[in-house]
């Protein structure tokens, strides 16, 4: 076997497949949060089914979203993948570990975090994906377009959704801090100039776009926007 | 008891070889000075073991100065104990307190199987070395110490890779066991000079190939490796590695 052919096979091409289908992800989550915080214009709704009905007719979105659906799965499937390695690799555990003294504990545990947001995932689809896909939207906003926004606002005026969706933005947030900046590190990029840049730009993006997401439901359940 | 010595209550992971089970004892260590290294308070307990007719605890141990890298115990949760940037031997006893109980394992990890209590066999390490962590340039009669010029920082980062002492802590530190620090230190010290540049793409390719084939885990960037290296050798070093790697894989003409 040559080996060109052992890179995707040997643990640092893994941990590439890792790195880049996180910073599509990444990338998907800056278009989603983009699109989403149209409902902040508070006017019923009108902007944000306009970028949704975009979004649900546009071509290159639609090949983009099976795009997306495979950098989910393979992504979780590398991850898998490398956890069991990883398991493998150390046999018998510690019986006392002190991780708090070398590592931060979210670093530690992108599996759990990344769980907790695969769960969130399956209501998520169900609430707004499987909705505007498969089962239809009910009801035309004022501009003849599918009402979306109607849909979301049902969705969120139960409580138990909205703790959800937040505490999965939380989880969000932590996974986050830690795969940005881990992603540029596996791919080499570590540089005494630019990684303080990367990682304050990682830290920023973690908490800036899981909190806009997280306004949004608060803000329908508390009736901020309308 | 003199005075200001402390007494204190070992854990220790007892394991005849590889293939049996292991388990915890428990020891007393009485009489401690403070000023005993961590090494030194295990020959006052194996000392005590032998004369009362008790099997000693098995560890390894060398230089006790801190470049062997032998001293393998992973003490109270974190390779060569609490302290950063030491091996167990520059570990003291007043590091700890009268009355502590303190557990003491050995590196765990599937690449580094146990051979008595505390003392793993880490020839994963020099099996990763024979596959590419040398010069094989025929250079000749001695030159002129200035014949290459290496630039300063060049020289510096070569020589902090090159710190490294193979110790394992890496290893045993990271929640998957993974040996990329290891690694990629031997992969740096010698990519960044000009002697070693030459075979920089084989070497690379050859030793992350036998590093994967040793059983070790997969990076996961949580730094533990750098936080606990005895030496401070750096993540720069990785992420040179991982550099090195895709672009030998890239570039390599064969």
């Amino acid at each position: 076997m040559s080996k060109k052919a052992g890179f995707l096979s040997s643990s640092i091409g893994k941990k590439f497949i890792m790195g880049i289908t996180g910073l599509f992800l990444i990338s998907f989550l800056v278009v989603h949060c983009f699109l989403n915080a149209f409902i902040f214009f508070n006017d019923g709704g009108l902007m944000f089914n306009i970028g949704a009905h975009f979004m649900a007719t546009n071509w290159l979105i639609r090949a983009m979203e099976i795009v997306l659906f495979l950098g989910i799965i393979l992504h979780i499937v590398q991850a898998l993948v490398l956890t069991l390695e990883n398991r493998k690799a150390r046999p018998v555990a510690y019986h006392s570990t002190n991780g708090a003294a070398n590592s931060k504990w979210y670093s530690r545990s992108m599996g759990l975090l990344g769980t907790l947001i695969l769960m969130f995932l399956i209501i998520h689809l169900a609430h707004f994906w499987v909705v505007s896909r498969f089962t239809g939207i009910p009801t035309e906003d004022a501009n003849g377009h599918e009402d979306l926004y109607a849909v979301m606002q049902v969705t969120f005026s139960q409580l138990w959704v909205v703790i959800v969706y937040v505490l999965a933005m939380i989880s969000l947030a932590y996974h986050l801090m830690h795969g940005f900046q881990s992603a540029f590190q596996t791919f080499g990029l570590n540089h005494k100039k630019y990684t303080p840049l990367i990682k304050a730009l990682g830290l920023w993006f973690s908490i800036i776009v899981p909190l806009i997401f997280a306004l949004m439901p608060i803000a329908m359940y508390a009736g901020w926007v309308k | 008891m003199s005075h200001g010595n402390m007494n204190l209550t070992l854990k220790v992971w007892k394991q005849k070889n590889k293939n049996e089970k292991g388990r915890f004892e428990t020891y007393d260590a009485k009489g401690i000075s403070p000023d005993m290294s961590f090494l030194e308070m295990f020959d006052v307990v194996n000392e005590q073991l032998i004369s009362s007719g008790k099997e000693p605890i098995a560890f390894d141990h060398d230089c006790r100065e801190g470049i062997c890298g032998m001293c393998s115990m992973y003490i109270n949760g974190r390779p060569h104990g609490p302290k950063q940037g030491i091996t167990t031997c520059q570990l003291h006893m007043r590091s700890f307190k009268d009355g502590d109980t303190i557990v003491v394992e050995p590196w765990r990890s599937a690449a580094f199987p146990v051979i008595k209590d505390l003392a793993v066999d880490r020839s994963s390490f020099d099996r990763i070395m024979s596959a590419g962590g040398f010069v094989s340039v025929n250079t000749g009669n001695v030159k002129d110490a200035n014949n290459i010029l290496i630039g300063k920082n060049e020289a510096d980062e070569a020589f902090n890779a090159a710190a490294c002492i193979g110790c394992g802590a890496c290893v045993a530190a990271c929640k998957n066991s993974s040996a990329m620090l290891f690694v990629s230190a031997k992969v740096s010290q010698l990519a960044l000079l000009p002697q070693g540049q030459v075979e920089k793409q084989d070497r690379v390719l050859n030793m992350v190939k036998q590093m994967d084939e040793e059983g070790f885990g997969n990076c996961t960037n949580t730094g533990a490796c750098e936080a606990e290296c005895p030496k401070s050798i750096s993540l720069e070093n990785i992420a040179r590695m991982n550099r090195e790697y895709l672009g030998a894989t890239l570039t390599q003409n064969k």
